[in-house]
């Protein structure tokens, strides 16, 4: 398909191949460690020209088949050369809702750069922040590169949550001519993006400017209402009209580490810490009034080796602490968290710790956190996930000081949805069953999607499954042949 | 945004709001909360529902003036707004027919303990309340919690009025007079804790109301975590409803302390001008009023 496209390039491959990748701006690594702004600047313009004229424009490009909705990267690409910037963007946004976040979040070292043929020998193309280029000029030059919608046709999709899966969904289903509805449990939308991911990572304004390019392409969001609590998707489709529904609600509960004293004043769950810090702005106490266990001047641990464990020593470091720490049960190569986050935490000062475990928190005679025993582990066999698990070594525990503790050990799944929406299967782990090809679940008309159906995963991953509801959600309204939907989904699902 | 219909002072420092919330006055049950931001700066506090007309789409709570948000919130008026709003959160009190219960509230509990108290007595107990406060002029809904009790019982530690002494002392004579089936207490920690103390020993089932500090109320964020049963609870999601004999009231204690020093600085802060931060709330919210206008114009 991206044959045809008459090539903007005019260099021969041979010379491109030896271009070399263009390095984005940072803002300096000991002076990003006492603030909140953002870390990567992103390419100026003729950077991003530079950049773009590495593409060799493989005629089977791997970078669209390992990108989990497919942007057309190639004829993106060829579009900056043209200097079409705001086309680039739109070319972007037939596939990807949401392109100046997927552009700063997207772990692409496992996806489209892991498709790029450059990389095999040296370094893929900089597709994230070419992404990330075309989207910030767009907004920037307060321009808005929107599809097309389809006409009108009258039916009515209910969207659970405003995170990623669901932002991607409204964006193509808007598209597709449906009324769509977003209904989100907190005060502000954007899920994850705001409550989750820290400003220096993925600035407010960013998410906030995605959500208003939905909104005047014609979704409707409403904040603070809990589904499941304010009202019921039984409510909502028989009472309210909406022809059906995607649960789009996000990972859900914290786990903890279930070890003695982390009940003690000091010791957060990610998900809290990064919540106050980001949602409620509590780094900017007392002008924002939702107030922070102090990190300044003090010892902080985080237990974990995702993104959010990350996200959140990161925060810690710019909150003053003494010292950050990442405490990891592996080692470094199994971290789940991006390799560019890993980089600047070190750059910024971010101690790592592997091989350990904490067993124990102790605290003072007012319950404030002190310390936190740990005993040091040796990887042994692969477990399901095919990482080697942890053992611990006996005898090796000790002891190491801390004021504030933060868990970043995963979540699991939030019930509410399932608690109260009767006929909707779940797995064994409380997550909601949808099938893999259409998101289907067991109740007709609705549809899920996620880290509610997978667990906890990546942004761009719920985007994708968002654009794979939108796509069954289309099929089922507008009553796709009925053979073709069974096929797909393996249960009763009624096209009327 | 959520309007404030009403607006009246039950006692000193404790006042009444009716708030404009349809969906919340739907669904709400006794027992359950809302969690409140009052502007774009504000922090999110759990708020116990006193009250709901749903036919009016209006939810009732009752507010005693002790931290920052509390105070700015009371000095709100009828035609006042409220940013945030969402609920109902919690599970609702359990409702069953107990036989003789005894509801015991301290302060602005009595507010969060009357619907219940409400509907036990729907249901066919027999209900007892104790209605206890630090001096009269803390006292609320009296006349509200006689209607809807068989037995009501008045205690202040001054004795301003009613009897003097503590709530636990009225408790008590009724437990050793027996035939108590089912005890709800509702109110500061330490007379929670003494009412499990009293009743733990003697088997009766005794369900406390817990207000731990929370952020999100969906159990996404686990800040209001208990000890149970020696084991972690989420108050928000869990809860707020416990058996009193299983809680931690030690950790309890301990967590709603977490960020004394960061609420006396904003009551502080707040204190200093009073005025100017009332300004500054309803000049933000009349702000996200008119974007909000905006955006539904846009759509049409």
């Amino acid at each position: 398909m991206t044959d045809k496209i008459p090539s903007n390039n005019p260099l021969p491959n041979k010379e491109r191949a030896k271009l070399p990748r263009q390095r984005v701006p940072e803002q300096d690594a000991q002076v990003r460690a006492h603030n909140f702004c953002e870390v990567n600047l992103g390419f100026p313009a003729e950077q991003a020209r530079q950049e773009s004229l590495r593409c060799i424009e493989c005629p089977k490009p791997g970078c669209v088949t390992k990108c989990p909705v497919s942007v057309n990267v190639r004829a993106v690409i060829d579009l900056i050369l043209a200097g079409d910037y705001l086309g680039a963007a739109s070319k972007v946004r037939e596939d990807n809702a949401l392109p100046a976040i997927t552009g700063r979040v997207c772990p692409v070292e496992d996806q489209c750069e892991s498709g790029c043929v450059l990389g095999k020998k040296g370094e893929p193309v900089g597709i994230a922040y070419l992404e990330r280029f075309v989207a910030d000029w767009e907004r920037e030059t307060g321009q808005f590169g929107s599809p097309v919608s389809a006409p009108a046709t009258g039916k009515k999709v209910g969207l659970i949550g405003s995170g990623p899966a669901s932002l991607a969904c409204a964006g193509d289903l808007i598209q597709m001519g449906h009324q769509v509805h977003v209904f989100e449990a907190l005060h502000e939308l954007g899920g994850v993006l705001v409550y989750g991911i820290p400003e220096f990572r993925l600035p407010k304004d960013i998410v906030r400017h995605e959500i208003e390019v939905l909104r005047r392409r014609g979704v409707v969001f409403e904040t603070n209402v809990v589904v499941g609590k304010t009202v019921t998707i039984d409510e909502l489709m028989q009472e309210e009209g909406f022809n059906a529904i995607f649960v789009a609600t996000g990972a859900g509960l914290p786990k903890f580490l279930k070890v003695p004293g982390e009940h003690f004043n000091g010791v957060y769950s990610a998900n809290e810490f990064l919540t106050r810090v980001n949602l409620m702005r509590a780094y900017l106490f007392p002008q924002y009034d939702e107030p922070l266990y102090p990190c300044k001047d003090r010892d902080v641990i985080v237990v974990g080796g995702g993104n959010t464990a990350m996200d959140a020593v990161r925060s810690a470091l710019r909150l003053g602490a003494k010292s950050a720490s990442i405490y990891y049960r592996r080692t470094e190569k199994e971290m789940p968290a991006r390799v560019e986050e890993v980089h600047h935490a070190k750059d910024e000062g971010v101690h790592f710790e592997m091989l350990v475990n904490p067993v124990e928190f102790f605290g003072d005679e007012k319950g404030n956190l002190t310390s936190v025993k740990c005993i040091r582990q040796e990887l042994g066999e692969p477990d399901d996930s095919g990482r080697r698990s942890p053992v611990p070594i006996k005898g090796s525990e000790f002891v190491v000081p801390c004021s504030v503790a933060i868990i970043a050990a995963g979540t699991s799944a939030n019930p509410l949805i399932q608690s109260t929406t009767p006929g909707l299967a779940v797995t064994k782990r409380g997550y909601i069953s949808a099938s893999d090809d259409t998101l289907a679940t067991s109740k007709p008309g609705v549809f899920a999607g996620g880290d509610i159906v997978t667990g906890g995963a990546t942004v761009i991953l719920a985007m994708g499954a968002g654009r794979k509801a939108a796509k069954s959600i289309n099929a089922y309204l507008m009553g796709a042949p009925k053979e073709s939907v069974q096929e797909q989904t393996g249960t009763a699902v009624s096209a009327d | 945004m959520f309007e404030i219909v009403e607006a009246r002072p039950l006692a000193r420092g404790i006042k009444l709001f009716v708030i404009k919330a349809p969906r919340i006055a739907r669904k709400q049950r006794p027992g359950q909360f809302v969690i409140v931001r009052l502007d774009e700066c504000g922090e999110r506090i759990p708020l116990t529902i006193a009250d709901a007309n749903p036919k009016a789409g209006t939810v009732t709570i009752v507010v005693q003036a002790i931290g920052k948000t509390t105070m700015l919130l009371s000095m709100l008026e009828a035609g006042d707004s409220i940013l945030d709003v969402v609920g109902p959160l919690g599970k609702p009190s359990e409702i069953e027919k107990f036989g003789t219960t005894v509801v015991v509230s301290g302060s602005v509990g009595t507010a969060m303990a009357y619907p219940t108290a409400r509907e036990l007595k729907r249901a066919g107990n027999k209900v007892i309340s104790i209605v206890g406060a630090r001096s009269k002029d803390l006292l609320v809904l009296e006349d509200e919690v006689r209607a809807v009790s068989d037995e009501t019982y008045v205690v202040t530690d001054d004795g301003s009025y009613g009897q003097k002494g503590l709530v636990t002392d009225k408790l008590k004579e009724l437990v050793d007079a027996g035939g108590v089936n089912y005890v709800l207490a509702i109110g500061p920690v330490p007379m929670m804790r003494a009412v499990a103390n009293l009743t733990g020993p003697k088997q009766i089932k005794t369900i406390v109301s817990l207000n731990s500090i929370m952020v999100d109320g969906t159990g996404m964020c686990g800040g209001c975590r208990v000890l149970v049963n020696n084991s972690s609870q989420f108050a928000c999601v869990d809860g707020p409803d416990f058996d009193a004999t299983q809680v931690n009231f030690e950790v309890l204690t301990q967590r709603n302390n977490m960020y004394r020093e960061q609420e006396r600085a904003s009551i502080e802060r707040l204190q200093a001008d009073p005025e100017a931060e009332l300004k500054k709330l309803r000049e933000s919210n009349r702000a996200h009023a008119c974007a909000l206008e905006t955006a539904e114009v846009s759509h049409d």
